[in-house]
């Protein structure tokens, strides 16, 4: 009871990043309430293949589920094994990645046990709430904090009643690392059919196709990445070849994206992924709060604007005022000249 | 097969336009200052619903919304794309509703409409962004779910067959009805607004949307179309306790205006001298390179 639980995602056989980064965000909530870390996982073939994949992270007790129809994943197998197991484990927070999976089991699971979930939360804490209109207090409660209205304002949301208290994160938030100190690292297969309904399985995959990312953002340590003012589809190549010169990654805004200047799986933002690279170079970019929520943590953040009072320049180390036409081939230029 | 499809769509702040005079001093958003507009995900499910009707011939479609009595416009920009008809849920004890509040009023509505084939909505709406009630509506009326739509290609036999997007890929699902299908922004963009339908409707209004002493009164008694359904809680028999701020589970803590950081910038021409300075100083402090 009152343990924190994780919900492995999985494609195959290969446990998500996303999943990691929460187990070892869930490993510092459940030392700080002093309980357990459990994991869930389901799939098919998956005993053997998944646990060194999760418990290193700090995981006291994983379920591992393994049946036929439970990979590719549906919605209703997987709702059933998460609530039929939170009822008899009554966890007191669950996590999940904010992934197409995990924003369409969240939600099934979240309303089937009539608890809160929050969506895409960008910072999650421990911490008391005093609630003004029963003026009822309550003692380490899951924070859950995420941008609202287009990124425009934070709001912290907390779960004073029930249980589970259950929040998504999106992939790149948290950072991921194996779990230093002791944990129990039991693990466990119940049986499915307990779990499932036999009515469960009413989707049908007739055909499923992943590929593997083209691009590490994420993991990048130089971003180089353009907005609207990179005017055109054309006009936003030159951040390729800006990109291979330095061995960087190419990333967008959503204005950029929106205008279809570059495909969607590099928008940079609250609704795309989050960098936390060594240096951001912007181009282009004027800087609204949903772009600049992905990319803030960047170590070293370069403007390259033609409007010297662009938001973006606010947060920048350097600002280069300057059209991109003509910042971008400098930028090429002189890297290769003083690079040997 | 004719299909009952009915259409959840959300009348939202337009937060991808946030102005100047969105944030109040003081650091609350004012609302006034957003214009309100159909959610855009909820354009893109519309348009696969009137897809849909366009494939079954006597097909209908609904529109059904929540929201204070100016919500009732959504429904005639509903109608003037394509749409039969629509319903409006409004009422102060559905204020204050989060995602799982909000599902419960819609699942009541969608009931007490009766015998829906398929319910359509956008995959997630721009002000919360949370994508959740799609799969609570379709959890608390105990329906098959599939978000993520891409298209609807084809529904027969009682089934649909749905083309999704996937992290990083695409997938094709079978899916029995009655069935609940969130739609992303990315799918068909909906076809604009129809002149003849515009006419037809341009005064078609929820109750609650007249004035008093309405000079259109007796078109309404002539043109029972023009009178846009309205429920309140108890028209779709909603236990109070779970609606609105009282059904909620979440709480608001807090909320913060965003306010970042400025640093100490440099500020650099594009002069050939200070863009290879600045490249220059970045390699030596071995930051590139």
């Amino acid at each position: 009871m009152d343990n924190v639980f994780v919900y492995c995602e999985i494609e195959g056989t290969v446990v998500a990043e996303v999943s990691q980064e929460l187990l070892t965000k869930g490993r510092k909530l459940a030392d700080e309430l002093g309980v357990e870390l459990h994991a869930v996982v389901a799939g098919t073939g998956i005993r053997g293949a998944v646990e060194s994949q999760i418990l290193p992270y700090g995981v006291d007790k994983l379920f591992v589920f393994d049946g036929k129809d439970l990979f590719p994943y549906t919605s209703a197998p997987h709702t059933d094994i998460l609530v039929n197991l939170f009822r008899e484990e009554k966890p007191q927070i669950c996590l999940m990645g904010a992934t197409v999976i995990g924003r369409d089991l969240g939600p099934r699971v979240s309303s089937s046990l009539t608890s809160g979930l929050t969506a895409d939360c960008t910072q999650l804490e421990i911490g008391d709430f005093d609630d003004v209109k029963t003026g009822k207090s309550y003692k380490n409660l899951l924070y859950q904090i995420r941008p609202a209205f287009g990124g425009n304002i934070v709001a912290t949301i907390v779960n004073p009643d029930h249980r589970p208290q259950m929040a998504t994160v999106r992939s790149g938030v948290m950072q991921k690392a194996l779990y230093a100190g002791k944990a129990r690292g039991e693990v466990v297969y119940p049986e499915v059919d307990r779990y499932v309904s036999p009515e469960a399985n009413v989707v049908k995959v007739l055909d499923h196709h992943v590929e593997a990312a083209r691009h590490n953002l994420k993991g990048a340590s130089i971003v180089v990445s353009g907005g609207y003012g990179m005017g055109s589809k054309e006009g936003f190549q030159m951040l390729f070849d800006l990109a291979k010169v330095l061995h960087a990654e190419v990333g967008a805004s959503r204005a950029a994206v929106d205008a279809g200047f570059c495909d969607a799986d590099r928008q940079i933002g609250q609704t795309g992924v989050t960098v936390h690279p060594k240096v951001y170079i912007a181009c282009g970019i004027s800087g609204q709060i949903q772009h600049i929520a992905g990319m803030q943590d960047s170590s070293i953040i370069i403007s390259v604007n033609s409007d010297p009072d662009a938001p973006i320049n606010k947060i920048a180390d350097y600002v280069i005022v300057g059209t991109v036409e003509e910042v971008i081939p400098k930028l090429i230029k002189y890297y290769k000249k003083n690079s040997k | 097969m004719t299909l009952k499809i009915v259409v959840l769509a959300k009348q939202v702040p337009d937060t991808r336009n946030v102005g100047k005079d969105a944030m109040t001093a003081e650091g609350t958003v004012n609302r006034a200052a957003l214009p309100a507009i159909f959610n855009p995900d909820d354009l893109n499910a519309l348009e696969q619903a009137l897809r849909l009707k366009e494939q079954h011939p006597g097909s209908t479609v609904a529109i059904l919304t929540m929201g204070p009595p100016r919500a009732g416009e959504i429904i005639r920009q509903g109608l003037y794309r394509g749409a039969d008809t629509g319903y409006l849920l409004t009422d102060r004890l559905f204020a204050g509703a989060d995602t799982l509040a909000t599902s419960y009023a819609l699942a009541t509505a969608i009931r007490k409409i009766g015998g829906v084939d398929l319910v359509l909505g956008g995959r997630q709406a721009i002000d919360g962004d949370t994508a959740q009630v799609g799969p609570q509506v379709a959890e608390k009326l105990g329906m098959t779910q599939v978000t993520y739509a891409q298209e609807i290609l084809d529904v027969k036999d009682g089934k649909a067959t749905i083309l999704r997007s996937i992290d990083g890929g695409v997938e094709t699902v079978e899916a029995p009805l009655p069935l609940v299908v969130t739609v992303n922004g990315t799918a068909a963009p909906c076809r604009p607004q129809n002149v003849r339908l515009v006419m037809k409707y341009k005064w078609a209004t929820c109750p609650s949307e007249r004035p008093e002493n309405d000079p259109h009164a007796a078109l309404y008694a002539e043109r029972p179309y023009l009178t846009l359904t309205q429920w309140t809680v108890a028209d779709v028999d909603g236990d109070p306790s779970q609606c609105g701020f009282a059904g909620s589970p979440t709480r608001v803590k807090t909320v913060q205006n965003i306010v970042f950081q400025a640093k100490e910038s440099k500020t650099l021409t594009a002069s050939d001298a200070d863009v290879e300075g600045l490249v220059q100083e970045l390699i030596s402090e071995k930051i590139i390179g």
